[in-house]
This record gives C-alpha cells, structure tokens and sequence, in this order.
C-alpha cells in the first residue's frame, strides 16, 4: 500500500498519540520533555514525506495526498483530508516549530509539565487538521479544537495574574465568530447538501450555490469574520496584545496568522470568490492600515512582548493586503509571508522568551548594554530583526516584495493609495526593530543586566534557533524551491477570484438594481461589523 | 571566459566575511588581517583583468553573467522574474574600479588604524560585507539586484557606524542612518512596483530598450518613476531632505567614513542615476529637480562645513557638498561629468578622510581642530599626502578636482535647463566655499601654534583613536595607501581633460556606449567660453584659499570676531539650521505622541477592545457569559464546547425540516 494515502492522517494524529503516551507516562525528570521532543520530530520528519513526493504536474486545484473515506452516512460527512501547494507547506511550517517549541520550553516550563506538553500536541493536532481537513465539518471539528488547548495554555501557563482574563478574551474573541461560522457552514450544507470543500468549490465556480446574493454575502461574511478574528485583522485584534504577553514561547509561536489566513485564502475564496472581490477594497484598506497601525504601536511600547505583538499584528496584514489584491504576485507573496511570519515571529519570540528567562522581565526601559555579553544572542536578534524588517536575501523581502508589487498591479479600487500607504512601513519596522536592538543591546549596561550575570545561548537553545535563521536565508535566496508549489496555487486563486468577478461583472450589468452592487455590499458590511 | 568569473568578484569578499564572522573571534590578528584583504586584493586583480579584457579591441561593450542557485532563479512568479544575474559594461567597470581598487587601500590602512581597537575580528567582516553588497549594487543587472546592494551597503554601514555600539551617539547615529536610508528605500520601493506594473520586469535593458522604442512616452508615468528613484538616491546619497544621517555617521571608524560615506556607499544614488539615465531623460521635470536638490545641497552643506570644528564634520559636510555637485550634473544632463566628479572624488575625499584619520592617530583620538595646529613638522607623510587631497578638492589646477567640478560647471552653464546659469552660479560660489572649508581645516590642522596637549597615557576607551604616547606619524601600512590615493588625487583628473585645454576626455569617450544618450547642449559654446569659465572657476578657488590663509594664518581670531559680529547667523549655521531639531519636532514626536495617544488610548482603548463585546446589543449577554466564566472552571469552556456541538448536531439532523430551507 502506498503510504502517500495514508501521510496526512498519520502526520495528523502522531501527535494525538504522542499526547496519549505522555497521558500514560509520569511527569518526572526530563520524561515529558523527552517525549513531546520525539512524536514532534517524528511528525516533523512525515511531514517532509509532502514536498519530496509533491507532484508538480498536477492539474491546478486538485488535491494531493488525498483520502477520503465517508464518516457519517447522513448528514455527508466525510473524512476527506488533502493538500496542495497552499497548504503544503504550512503543514511543514507547523511540523517543524513543533519541536522548536518543545526545546525552547525545555526549562522556561517547570511546573505542571505533563499538562503543558499535552496541550501542546493538541495544539499541534488541531493546527495540522486546519490544514489539511477538505470537509467543512471535519474542518470546524478541528477548528474549535484549536481554541480549546491555546486558551488552556494561556489559562495555566500565563506569565502573570491577568492570564485568565486573556485566556477567557482570547476564546470569546474567537469563540463567537466560530459560532457564526458554523451558522455560515449549516447553510451552505442546507444548500447544496455536501461539506466536501472541493465540491463546494466547484458549485462556487459554477454560481451555484446559492442564487440569493444577500444569502451569499450574509454567509461569505460568516467565513471571513471568523477567519479574520483568527488572523487577527485590524480592527479585529483586541485579543492579540493580551494572548502574546501572557502566553508561553511555544503557544506564542503559533497563536496568530497561518490558521486564520490559511482559511481566508482556501474558504472564503474557494467558495465566496466573487463576495470576496466585491469586499476586496474594505481588505485592502484594512490591511494597509493594520500594517501601519501595528508599526506605529509597536513603536511606542515599552514591553518587548507587546512590541512583538503589534509587529505580527503589522506582518499579518501585510498578508492580508497581498492576498486581497488577487493578483498572482500578491496572493504568493502573501502566502510566502505566511510562512515568513511563522518563521521570523517564532524566531522573535523564542529571543524574547530567551531573555525572559535570564533576566525575569519584558520591560526594554530594565535592559541595555547587553551586546557585549551575549554576542550569540545579539547576533541572532539582529538576523531575526532584518529579516522581519525585510532586508534582501532574507526570507521577509521575497514575500513583501511581492506583495507591495501584487498589490500596486491590482484592479481593485484605490490600491494605489493602500500600497503607497503600506509601503511606508519598511520606515516604521525598520524603526521599531532597531530601536528596540538599541535599547536591549547597546549603550551602557542596565542596572538589571549588571546584576544577573546570564549567560550566552546554551546547546539547546543554539539548536532551536539555527533552523530558522537557516531558513531566513535560505528562503531569501532561493524561494522557488518554496515558490514552486505556491505559485501553482497562487495562480489558481487568482484565476478563480477574477474569473467569478469577470461573471458577477455581466451579472451586474444586466441586473443593474440588483441588491448585491458593490456600493450595497460594501454598506452591508458596514452594517454587519 | 570573464562572464564564468565574474560572480567570484563579489563572493570573495562575501567568503572572508563569512570566515571571519563564524571564526574570527577565536584567530589571531594577523590571520583576520589576511582573511580580509587576500580576498578583497584578488577582487582587484580580477577586475585588472576584466579592464584589460574590455579594453582590448573587439571587445564586447557589456559581458553578462547569470547565477542559479540550486539550479532555481532568485525569485520567481508567474508573471514576474528576477535573477542573480550580474553584468559588466563600462560604467560597471568603472565603479569596479572604484570600489575593488580604494576599497583593498582603506583595508590596508585599517590593518594599522584598527590595530589596537577590540573586536578587530568585526571590523574587518563587517568591511568584507560591505564590500560584497557594494559589488553587488554596481555587478547588478536589473533594479532588485541593485536594490540587494543597496540595503546592503545600508545594513553594513548601520554596523560600521554602530561599531562602539557601546557609545550611545553611535548606537543612534547607526540608527539614524539605517532609518532614513529606509526613507529612501521607501521611494526607490514603490519606483520598483510601478516599473513592475509598466513594464512587468525589473531588468535594465529591457526596460531601456522599451523606452528607447516609445519616443511618445515623456513625462507622465516616467516622471513619477524617475522623482521616485530621485528619493531613494536622495537617502543614500545624502541630499536634501534626507542628508541629515551622513554627519552622524562619523561615529563610525575612520576608515568607515572613508570608504562608505565617502568614496563608495554614498555615490550609489548617483551611480543609480546615471544608470537609470535613459527613463531621467524622458522628464525634465525629474531632472530638474535632481538638479536643484544638487545645487542646493552642495551650497548648504558647504555652508554648514565652514563652520564646524570638528575635522571629520568638515569633511562629512565637504561630502555631502560634492555629492551635490555629482547631482546637478546628473540633473543637467552630464552624466558623465558626474561619474568623472564620483572618481575624483573618490580619490580625494578617501585621501582625505584618511589623512584626517592620521591626524586623529597621532593626536590619540582628538578630533577638534580647535585643539590641533602646528601638525606639519610633526607628522609630514600626512601632511603633504593631505595637502594634495585639498588642493585637489578646492579646484586648483592640475589637480584631480579642478577637471571634473569644472565639467560640472560648464555643463550646467550650457545646460538647457531654464535655470541653468543661476545653477552654474550656486555652483561656482559652492567652489569658492569649498576652497575656503578645506583651506581653513588645512591651516588650523597644520600650521599656527600647536594647540594640543600631548598624551603619554593609554587611550580612551572604545574611542576612535588610541595613542602609544606623543604625537607620531602613522606606521608606513597607513601612510602607503595615503601615498597612493595622493597620487591618484593628482593624476585622477587627467583623463577627462577637456578639448578647450588640449585633452581629448578619454573618460566621456570611455562611457560614451552607457550614457551616450544624456541631455545634448542645444546651446553652441566655443571652446573661448569654457575656458573663461574655467578661469573663472580657479580664481573663486584662489580667493577661497586667500580668504582661509588670512582668516586663519595671517591674522587667527579674526574669524571669531566675525562670528560675533553676526551671532544669530552664526549659531543659526553651527547648528546646522537646525533641521535635526525640526526633523525631531515636527516629524518624530508627532508621531510618536499620536501613536500613543490617539492609537494606543483612543483607538486601541476604546475602539478596539470596546467594540469587541461591550458595544452592541450582544453586549449583556455575553457580558453574563464572562462573568459565569470567569467564576466558574476554565475547564468548563470544554463542557460548553460540548453543549453546543449537541445543539450543532441536533439543527443538522432535524434542521432540513424546520428552518434551513
């Protein structure tokens, strides 16, 4: 039997098996520890059984590594899991902080370590099941299995008294819209009678899903609320500043973009293509304002967490802007950024997490002077901070890059102004990020610096950093390798987007007091948020 | 074949760094030393060899190169290509030359300026580095690749500025620099985008071969291109507004100030310029600007740099004046009038640089010319090395200045600009300031009473300097590279002598095939008014020279008493017009109190966090929602999960009845 049927159930639920043996083994010494380290390398290496096996030939839309078995008779539901080059390489990206995570909690956790670990794998679960699920159902199952273990994480772990609170914000934030979600999927089954998203996909293509354009908008509306809560989008993001500064290095490394934008990028515009276009100029809009409203708070906080955060919160709608440009450029660049961000704002954090643990602070006015006594530290923080600032021949300018450009080739109205607007961010990163190397790093050392006398990065910690400054240079040097398999998907959406747009177009014309003309749409949005 | 090679000219450098950068903490000094310059003096040969190979007859006019790596282009879309693609032509090789050549002689003079600093070992990778993205930025084929180079050199010189990271003033004045070289990328960046979207690549010819097919195309999308990339070159070339960074950057070694804010780094806008001529020459609106940013950069910044004190300001501001110069003739048309003023300068100005340097050795790191004078009996090879190099950038005849600015002069003289003569006039008493600044810092440098104290203790410090007590010349390692470059600032002109005075201008003709197609002179000037205008030129130069003998050797103190008799004026011009101070109040802290006001109270307290649950008709019963919750088990989130998963299920299977229809 050719395991290439079976890959992505197993990569999937090697996790929940390992949460169940470290459910079974006792939480002494290094046991756990040692544990989570081997089911997440283990699901590590599976998951590098996709890109070596990726077909490239392959039709665009259709789906690799496919299995699909049926679940439950009636209502259809089905076991059918999947990927292609839009979530190839997320499920890699997810495999491979996994273990990151684990050896950068190595001694940051000390208590309660079985629950942390456990949690942590179910995490992971739910997070590859986002990916690779292609049933709606099985595809909510997960979802909401996302929220459960992070808002758990955040509960128990968090760094000081307010993590309950952040706990209980980050899940209503994303407990609601999953509601209204599900609402969103209810009827979409009630109309067409499957969950099955390539089926759904091809009704969408086909305009037949629906001939009512205010049910269309009302349910396209439920996808993307949800999904942008997730991501999260300006003005959407009152949970991420709290989540990040409470949560652990490892939960942080995961807790925003690649699920939320993943989803926008598979379910809204796989099923919602043309209501996805008409409300492209509302997302460019926010997504140029995120972007600088994240640098601009980002430069006038004091703690490094709440720096970080805003700064993913900018790094997220940068994606957000790309993909909702619908040109080729932009939705690459966009899912490349995915990945950038996955890659730079662990990096980031896993530093932050470092320094926390040697000097029991976030607060950046308590340190300073510290380049001269951590050079490995310093020297990957400064790596970390240009490659998210962007800087060519690290990973983050090929995905910017190509956003910038994808959106300022976009048809979309004003997006002129939204990509000039954007653009000025390479100012405000570039501002935040040193401004906070100078004030770790440089300059007389802090009276807290003096002090403890920490020491540079350990083994451990050496190893849990390379791999991703590897891949900063890496993917900034050679993206096709990655590229490759993005593009095919990338073109695709486009395609699919601009083609249903170029039909609802003639629609529109010849119902011209039709309810869904884009000065209505825009409005009911308005209306909805 | 050169094309198989030519990648080696920038990786040899990227090898040392890499070496140097992973091990160099563990090696000894002289072992950094030879991993830094063994690849950077091969770079040179290689470049030697590639003149002569271009130089030969039948020479192809460019020799391309592509690199893959892992058998995969750079970045690649559908829709949308770009390479590591490198290519040689004679503007390139010209700026190879700069680069490879003045680039291995200020490595050669910091193995003995740097000898005693700690953390010898980044230096040098850090120099290595540069030297990599600067042959990239020159080697590039198309604007990303430029543009790789660019931040580069950016991200090199934030470090080299940064070197004594531990001294705040450098600590900032590497972030300033990196900051407002970001202002300029932000212009160069969307100049980038809207290439794209017009052209749908970001390769030179192609592009210039597209708009050298459309002659209908003037102005319009050009002008935005072109006025896009004049901001990105106004940033890295230190113009008006975005000059302010290139005077702080003296925080940086010596060294640094030669080779990257002096001789190489700092003429990448103009190199981008001249290289992009073909989409400036299709809007005269661009040009124009170009050349009224140049004119008013040079004269400012000439003002500012008569009345600094310290040596390293002077010559910051001196350079920041000349790369004005470098782009009114870009502005004017004369490209190749800029790219010959680019390699004079390079010669002098790095001359400079490191005489000054010298200066500052042998003073154990002072850097006040108020507390020097008397030096030229004390320190004689930097003294006459140095004497040449402001010879030759005051404009005095045969020397390496007096050509390429007189070429300047004359070309915007005749330029059709509307105001080219007002432009040539800035320009001419710019030159007569020069000769002035550089004149004073000769004298209060070299002559009068010794103002100094010497100093028999060690250095201070993490300070640019260190002493081995007394003042001394500098060992022959950096006094070498001075001879060197002395030379060059004297014959450097030579060979972009112009008709008017009996030369043939090997240098126009040289470049002829890259930036034939500049501005032509619609006006027909005999070789009787270029030659006025030269002498004209060397006068102002003379009485800038008399001026500085008689302020500050026949009679010091006068200056002074002028500086009192205008107080305002004066303090209005030390305090370089205060555009730091207004940049800081009008800009930064606006911005920054509106962020945290506006955004972080208004917005993010009310808007944000508010709107999420507290407003809107949901408000209550979510509101008893937390309150269950944050009273009861987190644990019971799961329970609640599970409840409403039943209700799910239930709508689904009895739902097709009631209400999905």
């Amino acid at each position: 039997m050719n395991i290439d049927y079976s890959i992505l159930t197993i990569i999937t639920f090697v996790p929940l098996a390992g949460a169940v043996l470290l459910a079974l083994l006792p939480d002494r010494g290094r046991i756990q520890q040692w544990g989570a380290l081997l089911v997440t390398l283990i699901t590590f290496v599976c998951t590098l059984h996709l890109p070596s096996h990726f077909d490239y030939t392959a039709p665009a839309g259709s789906f690799q590594f496919q299995e699909n078995l049926s679940w439950i008779a009636s209502p259809s539901i089905r076991y059918h899991v999947g990927v292609d080059g839009l979530s190839m390489w997320l499920v890699v990206l997810t495999g491979l902080l996994a273990p990151l995570g684990v050896l950068i909690s190595w001694k940051a956790i000390d208590n309660r370590r079985k629950l942390f670990y456990i949690l942590f794998l179910l995490q992971q679960v739910a997070m590859l099941g986002i990916f690779v699920s292609l049933d709606l159902f099985l595809y909510y199952a997960f979802w909401e299995l996302s929220l459960v273990p992070m808002a758990l994480l955040i509960a128990t772990f968090g760094r000081t008294e307010n993590r309950r609170r952040a706990a209980i914000k980050f899940f209503l934030y994303a407990f609601i819209p999953s509601a209204i979600l599900l609402v969103g999927m209810l009827w979409l089954y009630a109309r067409t009678g499957t969950f099955d998203y390539p089926q759904l996909a091809a009704l969408a293509a086909t305009h037949d899903i629906s001939s009512s354009p205010t049910a269309l908008w009302l349910a396209s509306l439920a996808f993307l609320i949800a999904f942008l809560v997730k991501v999260p989008a300006f003005p959407l993001h009152g949970w991420l500043p709290d989540a990040v500064s409470e949560a652990p290095t490892a939960a942080v490394m995961v807790i925003a973009g690649k699920l939320g934008l993943y989803s926008i990028l598979r379910f809204s515009f796989g099923i919602f293509p043309g209501q996805s276009h008409r409300i492209a100029p509302l997302m460019l809009a926010l997504g140029a304002i995120g972007i600088i409203y994240g640098a601009l708070m980002a430069l006038v906080q004091k703690d490094l967490k709440r720096l970080a955060a805003y700064g993913t919160l900018g790094h997220v709608s940068v994606v957000i802007l790309g993909i909702f440009a619908f040109t080729v450029s932009g939705i690459d660049g966009g899912i490349y950024q995915t990945l950038n961000e996955g890659i730079g704002g662990g990096a980031l954090f896993m530093l932050l997490g470092l320094l926390y643990e040697r000097y029991r602070t976030y607060d950046m006015r308590e340190y300073g002077g510290l380049a001269a006594r951590l050079p490995w530290i310093v020297t990957m923080f400064v790596l970390t901070s240009l490659s998210v600032t962007g800087l060519p021949m690290l990973n983050g300018f090929v995905g910017e890059f190509l956003v910038f450009s994808g959106t300022m080739q976009s048809t979309v109205a004003n997006h002129t102004g939204w990509t000039v607007l954007a653009t000025a961010s390479v100012i405000l990163t570039a501002s935040y990020m040193l401004w906070m190397i100078q004030r770790v790093f440089y300059g007389d050392l802090s009276r807290r610096s003096a002090q403890i006398d920490a020491m540079d990065l350990t083994a451990r910690e050496h190893l849990a950093l390379w791999p991703l400054i590897a891949l900063f240079l890496f993917m900034g040097i050679a993206s096709p390798v990655w590229m490759r398999a993005i593009d095919i998907a990338g073109a695709n959406i486009a395609t699919t987007v601009n083609r249903s747009q170029a039909v609802t177009v003639n629609m529109d014309a010849s119902t011209r007091n039709g309810p869904a003309t884009p000065e209505t749409a825009l409005a009911s949005t308005k209306g909805t948020r | 074949m050169p094309a198989d090679y030519l990648w080696l000219i920038p990786l040899l450098p990227f090898a040392g760094f890499l070496i140097n950068g992973t091990l160099g903490r563990r090696l000894p000094r002289p072992l950094v030393s030879a991993i830094a310059l063994i690849p950077t003096f091969l770079s040179a040969c290689l470049w030697i060899w590639l003149w002569f190979t271009m130089k030969a007859a039948g020479a192809p006019e460019s020799i391309h190169s592509g690199i893959t790596l892992f058998g995969n282009s750079w970045i690649s879309v559908s829709g949308f290509h770009a390479d590591f693609a490198l290519t040689v032509d004679h503007l390139t090789l010209l700026m190879l030359g700069v680069v490879t050549c003045v680039g291995f002689l200020i490595h050669l003079y910091s193995v003995g300026y740097m000898a005693h600093e700690e953390g010898y070992w980044r230096f040098f990778a850090y120099l290595n580095l540069f030297m990599f993205f600067m042959l990239v930025l020159v080697l590039s084929t198309n604007f990303l690749l430029l543009f790789v180079g660019w931040e580069g050199v950016g991200l090199a010189s934030y470090l080299l500025i940064g070197f004594y990271f531990k001294r705040d003033s450098a600590a900032n004045a590497g972030k300033k620099a990196f900051i407002v070289n970001r202002i300029g990328d932000f212009g160069f960046l969307l100049a980038m985008f809207l290439l794209i979207a017009h052209f749908g690549t970001l390769d030179f010819s192609t592009i210039f071969s597209a708009i050298s097919q459309h002659p209908e195309w003037q102005g319009g999308f050009l002008t935005a291109i072109a006025l896009l990339l004049v901001v990105g070159a106004a940033g890295k070339s230190a113009q008006i507004p975005l000059y302010v960074w290139l005077p702080d950057a003296m925080e940086g070694p010596t060294p640094v100030s030669a080779l990257i804010h002096a001789a190489t780094m700092v003429t990448a806008g103009i190199y981008m310029v001249a290289r992009s001529h073909t989409l400036f020459d299709r809007s005269p609106y661009a040009l124009g600007v170009v050349a009224i940013i140049g004119a008013a950069t040079a004269i400012m910044a000439a003002c500012i740099g008569m009345v600094q004190h310290d040596i390293k300001r002077v010559l910051a501001y001196s350079t920041v004046s000349q790369l004005g110069y470098m782009f009114l003739a870009c502005g004017v048309g004369a490209y190749t009038a800029g790219v010959f003023h680019l390699l004079t300068h390079a010669f002098f100005k790095a001359l400079l640089f490191l005489a000054a340097g010298s200066v500052i050795h042998a003073l154990s790191g002072e850097q006040d010319m108020r507390k020097m004078g008397g030096l030229r009996k004390r320190i004689p090879v930097t003294f006459w090395t140095m004497t040449m190099g402001v010879v030759a950038i005051a404009g005095i005849p045969p020397l390496a200045g007096f050509f390429s600015k007189d070429e300047i002069l004359f070309r915007a003289f005749v330029s059709p600009n509307p105001i080219g003569k007002l432009l040539w006039l800035v320009g001419l008493i710019t030159a007569g300031m020069t000769s002035f600044y550089m004149f004073r810092l000769w004298f209060k440098t070299f002559f009068g009473e010794e103002r100094f104290e010497e100093h028999h203790d060690a250095h201070a410090p993490g300070h640019d300097a260190h002493g081995h007590g007394g003042v001394h010349e500098s060992p022959l390692i950096m006094t070498l590279p001075l001879m060197v470059l002395a030379l060059l600032s004297i014959i450097g002109g030579w060979v972009g002598v112009p008709e008017a005075l009996g030369g043939h201008d090997e240098i126009g003709a040289f470049l002829d095939p890259v930036l034939s197609n500049g501005v032509q002179v619609t006006e027909v000037v005999g070789h009787g008014t270029e030659l006025g205008l030269a002498v004209v030129s060397v006068v102002v130069a003379l009485i800038g020279l008399f001026a500085a003998y008689v302020l500050y050797y026949k009679k010091p103190g006068t200056a002074a008493g002028y500086a009192r008799s205008f107080p305002a004026l004066y303090h209005l011009v030390e305090n370089k017009f205060y555009i730091d101070e207004i940049y800081q109040n009008i800009i930064v802290t606006p911005l920054l109190m509106f962020s945290r006001l506006f955004l972080g109270g208004v917005v993010e307290g009310a808007a944000v966090n508010g709107s999420g649950f507290a407003a809107g008709a949901t408000a209550r019963g979510l509101g008893s929602l937390v309150r269950r919750a944050q009273s009861g088990n987190i644990r019971s989130y799961a329970g609640w999960l599970a409840l409403g998963a039943a209700a799910v299920i239930a709508v689904m299977i009895f739902g097709h009845s009631l209400w999905l229809h």
